[in-house]
C-alpha cells in the first residue's frame, strides 16, 4: 500500500507566504485571546478545589447547585463531567482562603444532607492553594519554553555541525518558529473547545514539542542529503524533493500516532479525555508546521543573504 | 556476520526472558518463596490515581516553632535576671523578637548576663534614654536554621507515628524541601479522619482557671494582664447542638503534653461518654504531683490545640502520673484523640496546601479504560502496519510486542509507579514506536526502487534511516526529562513511561528487526522482501 506515490512533486513552498499569513493570523488571535479571555485555569493553577461526584440516578445541575447554595457554597461552578448515562459531575469552588482540606468536606456533607449519604460517592477530591497554584503555573510555562528552546539549540548544534553553523542556526530557528505555533494552535483549540489547563495540559504541550519537532528533523535531515545529491537545484527545490520524499512517512507516523490518541480519547475516560484530545491537536499541528512553517522560514532566511 | 548474528539473537532472547521473569510477579501476583529467594519480586507500583488514596502536601508553619522559642527563651530571661536580682521594667514579646527594657544603672550587668548565659540571643540595637536602656534581641541566624530544620524533622517524625497508629499500608511520607512535608496514603478509606488526625497540632496544656475575675467582664474590656479567654464546647440546654463556653485561664502553662507516655480510650460509665487517660513517665508524674499538690480547690483547665477540654476541680494532690480528659466526644472521637496524644504533638501547626485524593472505584474505571485503549490503540497500529508493509508491517509487528514487553519490565524492576497517564504514555509509545520502521522500510522501499538488491537496500535502509530515528527520540526523550522535572506525581508516572518507551524503542524497532533481517541473509533466505 502506498499513501503518497513516489515521485509525487507537491509545490509546498509556493503556498508559504499564504501559509505564513495564515498561522500569523491564526496565533496572534490565540495571543489576543490570551489576554482577553485569558485560559481558563483548573484547579493545578488556579488554586481551589475541586469535587468529583458520581450519583447512581439522574441528577441535574440545578438540583445539585440547590443543595450546596444551602450551605453556603453557592459560587461553586458545576460540569456535567463524562456521558450522560454516568451521572458524573465536577464541582469547583475557587474559593481559596481558609482551611483548603475542609471544603472538599463540606461539598460532601451537603450533597448528603440533599440526596441522602448512599446515593452518591466521591471519586475524586483536588485542592490546591494559591501559593503552590502560582508556583505550578510558573514552573508548567518555563518547562514549555524551556523545552522549545532545547529544541531549537539541538537542531542547531546537530546540523550546524555538518552543514556550517549560520545553516544550522536557520534551521533551529524554523524548528522554534514551527513549536511555537504549534504549542500556542493546541493552547487555542483547547480554549475554543472549553477544556481547563491543568499539569496534564503541560504535559500534552511538553510531549507535542518534542513529537513535531520530529517532522522538522527528518525533513531538515533530507534537506541535508539532498543538497549533496542535487547540487545543482536552487534550495526552494530541494527543500520542496525534500519534503515530498519524507511526506508519506510524516503522514503515516503522525497517522499511527493518531490512531492510539483516538483509542484514548474514546475509550480512556474522562481523566484522559483532555490529555489525548490536547495531543491530538497539537501533533496535527505538527505536520502543518513542519511542511508550511519551518521549511519556508529556513527559505525566507536564506533568501534574504 | 553469521556468529554476530547469533550473538544478536542470543542477546534478544536473554532480554526477552529476563523481562519475563520481572514481570512474572505482576500478573501471577503471589509468587512462591523459592521465586523470591533467587529471582525479582517487584511488581509494577500502580499511582493513587489508580489504586485510590490520599496525596497531601503540608506546609509547617516553622515560624510559629521559633515564636514558641522565643518564648520560652523570653520566660527563662526574665528567670535569670529576676534571680540575679536585675531589675527590669519591661520584658516582652514581639513576633520572633524580644524587647527589655532596664534601667541605665544595670544595663551593663544585663548586658553581661546576655553575653554569657544566652549565647544564641543577639542584640538587634540597643538604645540608651533618659528612664533606662532599651535592648531589642533575636536568635542568631544559626539558631533560627536549626529551630525550624527541628521543626520540620519533628513535625515528620510525629506524622509518621501517628500515621502508623492509624493503620495504613505503605505510606509515604517525606520531607520535601524548605518547608513541606508530603503524605501519601495509598488505598486509605476515609481520607477526612486521616487529615484530621495528621493535621492536628496537639498541643496539650495544663492551666489554672483564674476565678479572680469575672469571664464576661474579661469578654467585654479585654482580659485582664496575664490571662486569656479560651473556649470549650458543651453540650446545648435542651440537648441542641453544641454550646461555645469561655473560660478565663492564667495565661501561664503548668505542663504541657510532653511528658505522656502513652493514651489510652477508657469507656466512660454511666451518663458519661468515654473518656481519654493519659500516662505520664516519672518527671512528669512528679510535676503533675506537684501542680495538683500546690492547687488544691482550684480549677485546672484542659486545654488541647486551645480548645478547653474541661476544667475539674482539683481536689487532692494527684500522685501516680495519671491524668484524664473528659469532654463530650465519641467512641471514635476519643480513640482519634488517643492517637495523637501517644503521637506526641507537633511542633508547629501545619497546613493542607495541596491534596488529591481519588477514590478506589474511580481507580478501577482508570486501570480497565486504560486497559481498553491500549488493547484497541495496539491492535489499530498493528492492522495498519501489516496492511501498509505486509511482510515488513510484521516484523514491525512483532517488534511492538517486544517493545511492550520490555517497557512493563523495567517499570518493574526500577520499581515505577504506573499512574493514568503513564498507561497514556504506554499506548503513546505504541503509536510512535511505529516510527522507527516506518523510516526504516521508506527507505527501503526507495532503494529498492533504485533498483538495489534486498541485502543491499536493507543495509542501505537501516544505515540511511539511524540518523533521523536517533535524532527524533532523543528530542522526545529530552521533553520528557523536561516534564519528568517539572512534573508531580501522575504526571510524572507519564514522563517515566515516555522516556523509557523511548529506550525501549531504539532497542526493538531497530537493533532488534535489524537482527531479524540479518538473520534472514545469513542464512540465504533473503531472496525478496515484502514491504
Amino acid at each position: 500500500m502506498e499513501i503518497i506515490k513516489p515521485g509525487t512533486q507537491i509545490p509546498f513552498t509556493r503556498y508559504r507566504h499564504i501559509a505564513i499569513i495564515l498561522s500569523t493570523v491564526a496565533n496572534l488571535a490565540v495571543l489576543l485571546l490570551l489576554f482577553t479571555k485569558g485560559p481558563n485555569l483548573g484547579v493545578d493553577f488556579a488554586g481551589g478545589t475541586m469535587v468529583h461526584v458520581k450519583f447512581q440516578e439522574r441528577v441535574t445541575i440545578p438540583e445539585i447547585r440547590q443543595a450546596l447554595t444551602s450551605s453556603g457554597l453557592a459560587d461553586s461552578v458545576i460540569q456535567d463531567f463524562g456521558q450522560d448515562t454516568t451521572h458524573e459531575f465536577l464541582i469547583r469552588l475557587e474559593k481559596t482562603s481558609g482551611e483548603l482540606g475542609i471544603i472538599g468536606e463540606q461539598i460532601r456533607k451537603s450533597l448528603a444532607e440533599k440526596f441522602g449519604p448512599d446515593r452518591f460517592e466521591v471519586r475524586r477530591v483536588e485542592s490546591v492553594g494559591p501559593k503552590v497554584g502560582k508556583d505550578l503555573r510558573q514552573r508548567g510555562t518555563w518547562s514549555v519554553i524551556a523545552a522549545t528552546i532545547m529544541m531549537g539549540v539541538y537542531i542547531w548544534a546537530r546540523f550546524g555541525y555538518s552543514f556550517g553553523a549560520r545553516f544550522g542556526f536557520h534551521f533551529g530557528l524554523g524548528a522554534v518558529i514551527a513549536l511555537i505555533h504549534d504549542v500556542l494552535i493546541t493552547t487555542g483549540v483547547l480554549l475554543l473547545a472549553g477544556y481547563e489547563f491543568d499539569l496534564t495540559f503541560v504535559a500534552a504541550l511538553l510531549t507535542i514539542v518534542g513529537f513535531s519537532v520530529n517532522d522538522t528533523v527528518v525533513v531538515c535531515d533530507r534537506i541535508r542529503e539532498n543538497m549533496r545529491k542535487i547540487r545543482r537545484a536552487s534550495l526552494e527545490t530541494i527543500i520542496n524533493t525534500s519534503i515530498n520524499e519524507t511526506l508519506s512517512r510524516t503522514i503515516l507516523t503522525t497517522g499511527t500516532a493518531i490512531l492510539v490518541l483516538l483509542a484514548l480519547f474514546t475509550l480512556g475516560g474522562g481523566v484522559i479525555r483532555p490529555f489525548a484530545f490536547a495531543l491530538l491537536v497539537g501533533f496535527c499541528s505538527g505536520v502543518y508546521s513542519t511542511i508550511f512553517i519551518a521549511s519556508p522560514v529556513i527559505l525566507l532566511w536564506e533568501k534574504q543573504k | 556476520m553469521q556468529r554476530g548474528v547469533v550473538v544478536r539473537i542470543v542477546i534478544v532472547m536473554g532480554l526477552a526472558l529476563a523481562a519475563l521473569i520481572y514481570l512474572t510477579p505482576t500478573f501471577v501476583g503471589e509468587v512462591p518463596s523459592w521465586w523470591s529467594d533467587f529471582l525479582p519480586a517487584e511488581r509494577i507500583h500502580l499511582g493513587l490515581d489508580l489504586q485510590g488514596g490520599s496525596h497531601l502536601i503540608l506546609e509547617v508553619k516553622a515560624d510559629k516553632a521559633v515564636e514558641n522559642t522565643v518564648e520560652r527563651v523570653k520566660a527563662d530571661l526574665g528567670n535569670l535576671l529576676k534571680e540575679k536580682g536585675i531589675s527590669y521594667s519591661e520584658l516582652a514579646r514581639k513576633g520572633i523578637e524580644i524587647r527589655l527594657k532596664v534601667p541605665a544603672a544595670t544595663g551593663d550587668k544585663a548586658r553581661g548576663l546576655l553575653k554569657s548565659e544566652f549565647p544564641g540571643l543577639v542584640v538587634v540595637s540597643s538604645r540608651a534614654g533618659g528612664e533606662g536602656e532599651e535592648f531589642v534581641l533575636a536568635m542568631d541566624q544559626r539558631e533560627l536554621r536549626s529551630i525550624r530544620d527541628y521543626a520540620l524533622d519533628q513535625s515528620l517524625e510525629t506524622i509518621r507515628n501517628r500515621i502508623d497508629q492509624f493503620g495504613v499500608s505503605e505510606p509515604i511520607i517525606q520531607r520535601r524541601g524548605q518547608q513541606d512535608i508530603l503524605v501519601q496514603l495509598p488505598g486509605i478509606q476515609d481520607p477526612e479522619r486521616a487529615k484530621e488526625i495528621i493535621g492536628k497540632t496537639a498541643l496539650l496544656e495544663f492551666k489554672l482557671l483564674d476565678e479572680t475575675h469575672n469571664v464576661e467582664e474579661a469578654l467585654r474590656s479585654g482580659p485582664p494582664p496575664g490571662t486569656e479567654v479560651l473556649y470549650g464546647y458543651a453540650a446545648g440546654r435542651n440537648g441542641a447542638g453544641t454550646e461555645r463556653v469561655p473560660y478565663l485561664l492564667e495565661a501561664r502553662t503548668l505542663m504541657t503534653g510532653e511528658y505522656i507516655t502513652d493514651a489510652r480510650v477508657r469507656p466512660g460509665s454511666g451518663l458519661e461518654g468515654p473518656y481519654v487517660e493519659l500516662i505520664l513517665n516519672s518527671s512528669g508524674a512528679r510535676l503533675f504531683e506537684r501542680i495538683t499538690g500546690e492547687n488544691v480547690k482550684r480549677r485546672l483547665a484542659i486545654v488541647l490545640d486551645n480548645r478547653v477540654y474541661s476544667a475539674p476541680v482539683i481536689q487532692e494532690r494527684i500522685g501516680g502520673g495519671r491524668a484524664s480528659i473528659t469532654g463530650s466526644f465519641d467512641m471514635k472521637e476519643a480513640r482519634d484523640l488517643a492517637i495523637v496524644l501517644r503521637a506526641g504533638a507537633l511542633p508547629a501547626p501545619v497546613e493542607i496546601v495541596e491534596e488529591r485524593t481519588v477514590g478506589p472505584s474511580l481507580g478501577r474505571d482508570s486501570i480497565r479504560q486504560g486497559v481498553i485503549s491500549f488493547i484497541v490503540g495496539g491492535s489499530l497500529v498493528i492492522v495498519f502496519m501489516i496492511a501498509y508493509y505486509k511482510g515488513a508491517g510484521l516484523v514491525a509487528d512483532l517488534a511492538l510486542v517486544f517493545n511492550v514487553l520490555f517497557l512493563l519490565a523495567v517499570l518493574a524492576g526500577f520499581q515505577a509507579v504506573l499512574t493514568l497517564p503513564g498507561i497514556a504514555g504506554i499506548v503513546l509509545t505504541m503509536g510512535m514506536a511505529v516510527d522507527a520502521n516506518v523510516l526504516v522500510n521508506e527507505r527501503i522501499r526507495e532503494e529498492l526502487r533504485a533498483g538495489r538488491s534486498p541485502r543491499a537496500a536493507i543495509e542501505a535502509g537501516y544505515e540511511r534511516a539511524l540518523p533521523a530515528i536517533l535524532d527524533s527520540n532523543i528530542t522526545t526523550f529530552l521533553s520528557g526529562v523536561i516534564l519528568f522535572q517539572f512534573g508531580t506525581g501522575p504526571v510524572k508516572g507519564f514522563a517515566v513511561t515516555l522516556c523509557v518507551g523511548i529506550v525501549t524503542t531504539v532497542l526493538t524497532a531497530v537493533y532488534l528487526t535489524r537482527t531479524y533481517y540479518d538473520w534472514r541473509i545469513v542464512m540465504r533466505k533473503l531472496t525478496r522482501i515484502s514491504v
